[in-house]
C-alpha cells in the first residue's frame, strides 16, 4: 500500500452535521488556520442528514430562552446531562439556524418573515437538501481541504499525551494515510450496528440511524485513553412500522394520538418522556393490548398529500409504502414499532467527556457532534453550534502549539500493521466480518437488552454479554482483507466491538433503572438516589476504568483540571 | 432497504459513487455496482444523483415491498418522484425545493 502524508493546522475527522459546521467557523473565524476535513465518504450525502431532515427541531421560538431548553433536555434524560454544555448549545441554536438559511436552507416563514413553529422548539424547513448546501459551503471555503472516501482509524498521541494526529485509509487510492495537525476535531457521529437491527437480512441497515456511523469515534478516543460519559443511556426511536420512517411529523404535523389495538389512548398513564413514550409501546404490546398505531384514520385528503410530500424529504419509503399499499394514513392507522439501541450524542448523554470548549481529556482533541456526550437533544443546529465551538477551541489551542513532529518510522509502522491485515493465510479464515458481526448483534439483542429482549436485561445477562464480546473480539484478530474496502469492513467491526465492550460496563455500573428502555435492569428495577451521577469510563492499561462523576447542575460549569 | 440498479442504462459517471454515503456503489468496467445490496440503508442519494434515471428504491419484502419501483428526476428547484407500481401504473409526485415542508 501506498504511504500518504498530510500535514494541516486542524484535522477535522466526519464531514456530517457538526464536522461541516466546524469547518465553515474556521473558514469564516480563522481564515489564517489551514483545515484539513476528512470523511469516510463523500460530503454531499455523508452522515445521518444523507436522505434530508424533516424539520429544525431544536431552536429558541420567541417567548423562550436557552434555559427552557436546557431544562427540557434535563427534564427527558432524568437529570443525567451536562447543563453548561446544554446551556453554552442553547445559545448559539439560533445563530446557526440564520447561517443556515444564508446558505439556502428553506425556512417557512410568515407574513412578518418570522419562522413559523412546529412547536416551541422546532421550526419548519424543506430539509431534503441540507447536506448538499452544507457540502458546497465548505468546498467554497479557501482554507479548508476536503478529503473523502478515507476512514480515520486512529489517534496519533506525542509522547507527552498530546494530540499529534491520526491515521487511516484511503479506500480509492489504497494508501494509509498518516495525518498531523496541531488540533484535531472528533465529529464522526454516533454508533449503529451494535445490536440486532428490526429486519436482519435483506433488509438489515433499514434502521433509524446510519449504518455507516459505526462508533469509530469512540472506538478511537478510548483507545487514545479520552473519557467517555452515559454510554449506557442508550436512544431508541420510536419509528414507523417496517420502514422505521420518523413518527414525529404525523404526531406532531397532524395531531395524531397514540392508541392501542382498542383504539384507547394510552399514553397519559405513562409519562411524556422520550424513553417513556417507547415504554409505552413496550408495555401496551407486553399487556396484549397493541399492536400500537398513530392514530391517523379522518385526517383530510390535504393533509395526508403534505405528509407523503414530508416523507419524501427525508424517508421515501414510507410515501412508497402508502403508495403501494394503497393504504394512506387517511384510510389506516400508522402502526409504530420500537427500533434497535444505538449511541448517540445528539438525542441522548452518549460520548467523549469534554468541557465548554467541546475539548475532550486528550489535550487538543475536541469532539462535536453525536460522539460528544453530556449534551442530550441537539438535533442537527444543536450539533452545528457544537462543531462551532470545537472549531473556536481548537483554533485557540492550535495557536499556542506546535505541528509536533512524528518520526517518520512511526508511519511506516503503522502502514506495515496495516499491510498485515492484507496478508492472505494459507488457510482461509473460519469467520468472515459477516458472521462476526451477525455474532455480536446477536449478543447484544439477547443478552444486553435489544429488541428480542424488549430492551431489558439482568447483570447476569450482561456478563454473558461482556464473556461473548471478548470472545468475538479475539475472534476478530483473524479477520484478514483483500482490498481497502474489507479493511474498512474489519475496522468497522472492531469499533463496535469496542463500543460494546465498554457499553456493558457502563450498563453495568449504573445499578438502577433510571430511563425505561434506554437502560432497563431488571435487577434495579427503580431510580436510585445515589446515581444520581455521571457514569464514566475509559481504558487504562487495556481495563475498561469506571469513574462516577458529581452532576453538573445550574449555575455550575465543568473544566478539565490536570490529571483529571 | 435497498436500491437496484438499471445497468444498461448506467454511463459510469459515478455520480452514485460519491455520494453513497456508505461507499457501497463502485464503478467497474465502466458501470457501477453494488456491492451488497443489504448494506442499503435507503437514503436513496444515488437515486436522485443519477442523470440516467438507471437506480431506484424498491421496498424490499420483508418491508411489506409489492415490486413499485421509485425513481428520482432532480431539477434545480423541483425534485420528482416517480413511482412504477408492479402493475405497470406510473405515479409522479413533484416535491418544489422552495417550498418548506407543511410539517
Amino acid at each position: 500500500m501506498k504511504l500518504k502524508e498530510e500535514t494541516s493546522d486542524i484535522l477535522v475527522i466526519g464531514g456530517g452535521a457538526a464536522g461541516c459546521y466546524a469547518a465553515l467557523t474556521l473558514a469564516a473565524e480563522r481564515p489564517e488556520r489551514s483545515v484539513l476535513l476528512v470523511d469516510k465518504a463523500g460530503i454531499e450525502r455523508s452522515g445521518c442528514l444523507a436522505a434530508g431532515v424533516n424539520a429544525l427541531n431544536a431552536y429558541i421560538t420567541p417567548g423562550h430562552t436557552p434555559e427552557d431548553y436546557a431544562d427540557y433536555a434535563a427534564a427527558d434524560a432524568a437529570g443525567i446531562v451536562r447543563d453548561d454544555l446544554l446551556l453554552t448549545m442553547s445559545e448559539r441554536l439560533n445563530e446557526v439556524t440564520r447561517r443556515m438559511e444564508e446558505l439556502g436552507l428553506v425556512i417557512l416563514k410568515d407574513a412578518d418573515g418570522n419562522y413559523v413553529s412546529r412547536g416551541w422548539r422546532n421550526i419548519k424547513i424543506n430539509g431534503e437538501n441540507i447536506k448538499p448546501l452544507l457540502a458546497a459551503a465548505v468546498r467554497r471555503a479557501k482554507n479548508v481541504r476536503v478529503l473523502e472516501h478515507v476512514d480515520v482509524v486512529n489517534l496519533l498521541k506525542a509522547a507527552d499525551g498530546r494530540i499529534a494526529g491520526a491515521w487511516g485509509i484511503d479506500l480509492r487510492e489504497d494508501a494509509v494515510c498518516y495525518f498531523r495537525a496541531r488540533a484535531v476535531i472528533c465529529a464522526t457521529g454516533g454508533a449503529a450496528g451494535l445490536y440486532r437491527s428490526n429486519h436482519p437480512g435483506a433488509a438489515r441497515h433499514t434502521m433509524w440511524y446510519s449504518p455507516f456511523n459505526t462508533g469509530a469515534g469512540y472506538a478511537m478516543g478510548l483507545r487514545a485513553g479520552a473519557e467517555m460519559t452515559s454510554l449506557e443511556m442508550r436512544f431508541i426511536a420510536l419509528r414507523c412500522k417496517d420502514t422505521i420512517a420518523p413518527t414525529g411529523t404525523i404526531a406532531q404535523g397532524v395531531g395524531a394520538p397514540q392508541v392501542n389495538a382498542r383504539g384507547e389512548k394510552y399514553q397519559a398513564g405513562y409519562g411524556n418522556t422520550t424513553s417513556e413514550r417507547l415504554y409505552a409501546v413496550v408495555s401496551e404490546n407486553l399487556a396484549g393490548r397493541g399492536p400500537c398505531y398513530l392514530e391517523t384514520q379522518g385526517i383530510t385528503a390535504a393533509q395526508e398529500q403534505s405528509l407523503e410530500r414530508a416523507y419524501l424529504n427525508m424517508a421515501p419509503a414510507q410515501t412508497m409504502r402508502w403508495r403501494e399499499t394503497g393504504l394512506g394514513p387517511r384510510t389506516a392507522n400508522v402502526e409504530v414499532e420500537g427500533t434497535e439501541p444505538y449511541i448517540v450524542g445528539g438525542h441522548t448523554a452518549s460520548g467523549y467527556w469534554v468541557d465548554t470548549t467541546r475539548q475532550t481529556t486528550v489535550p487538543g482533541l475536541f469532539a462535536a457532534g453525536d460522539v460528544a456526550g453530556g449534551c442530550p437533544q441537539k438535533y442537527v443546529t444543536g450539533a452545528f453550534a457544537e462543531g462551532a465551538y470545537a472549531a473556536e477551541g481548537a483554533a485557540c489551542y492550535a495557536a499556542a502549539q506546535e505541528v509536533l513532529p512524528v518520526p517518520t518510522e512511526a508511519a511506516a509502522a503503522v502502514r506495515a500493521r496495516v499491510e498485515r491485515l492484507r496478508e492472505q493465510p494459507a488457510a482461509a479464515p473460519l469467520f468472515t466480518v459477516d458472521a462476526l458481526e451477525e455474532a455480536m448483534q446477536q449478543v447484544m439483542d439477547e443478552e444486553a437488552g435489544g429488541i428480542t429482549a424488549g430492551y431489558r436485561y439482568t447483570e447476569r445477562q450482561l456478563a454473558a454479554a461482556a464473556h461473548h464480546i471478548a470472545r468475538l473480539t479475539r475472534l476478530s484478530e483473524g479477520l484478514r482483507a483483500e482490498d481497502a474496502y474489507g479493511l474498512l469492513k474489519i475496522f468497522e467491526l472492531r469499533e463496535r466491538l469496542l463500543v460494546c465492550r465498554v457499553l456493558i460496563e457502563h450498563m453495568k455500573a449504573r445499578r438502577e433503572t433510571r430511563w425505561h428502555c434506554f437502560a432497563e435492569n431488571l435487577d434495579h428495577p427503580a431510580r436510585e438516589a445515589r446515581y444520581e451521577k455521571y457514569v464514566n469510563s475509559r481504558l487504562k492499561d487495556g481495563r475498561v476504568e469506571i469513574i462516577l462523576r458529581d452532576l453538573v447542575k445550574r449555575g455550575q460549569h465543568y473544566e478539565h483540571t490536570l490529571g483529571n | 432497504m435497498s436500491i437496484r440498479l438499471e445497468t444498461e442504462k448506467c454511463i459510469g459517471c459515478g455520480r452514485c459513487a460519491d455520494v453513497c454515503p456508505g461507499n457501497l456503489l463502485v464503478i467497474e468496467a465502466g458501470r457501477a455496482r453494488l456491492r451488497d445490496a443489504r448494506d442499503c440503508w435507503g437514503c436513496t442519494a444515488c437515486v436522485k444523483a443519477c442523470p440516467r434515471a438507471a437506480i431506484f428504491y424498491t421496498l424490499e419484502a420483508s418491508l411489506g415491498g409489492a415490486g413499485g419501483r421509485l425513481y428520482a428526476e432532480n431539477s434545480r428547484d423541483t425534485l420528482t418522484w416517480v413511482l412504477r407500481l408492479a402493475d405497470g401504473e406510473e405515479q409522479r409526485i413533484a416535491v418544489n425545493k422552495k417550498q418548506a415542508n407543511d410539517y
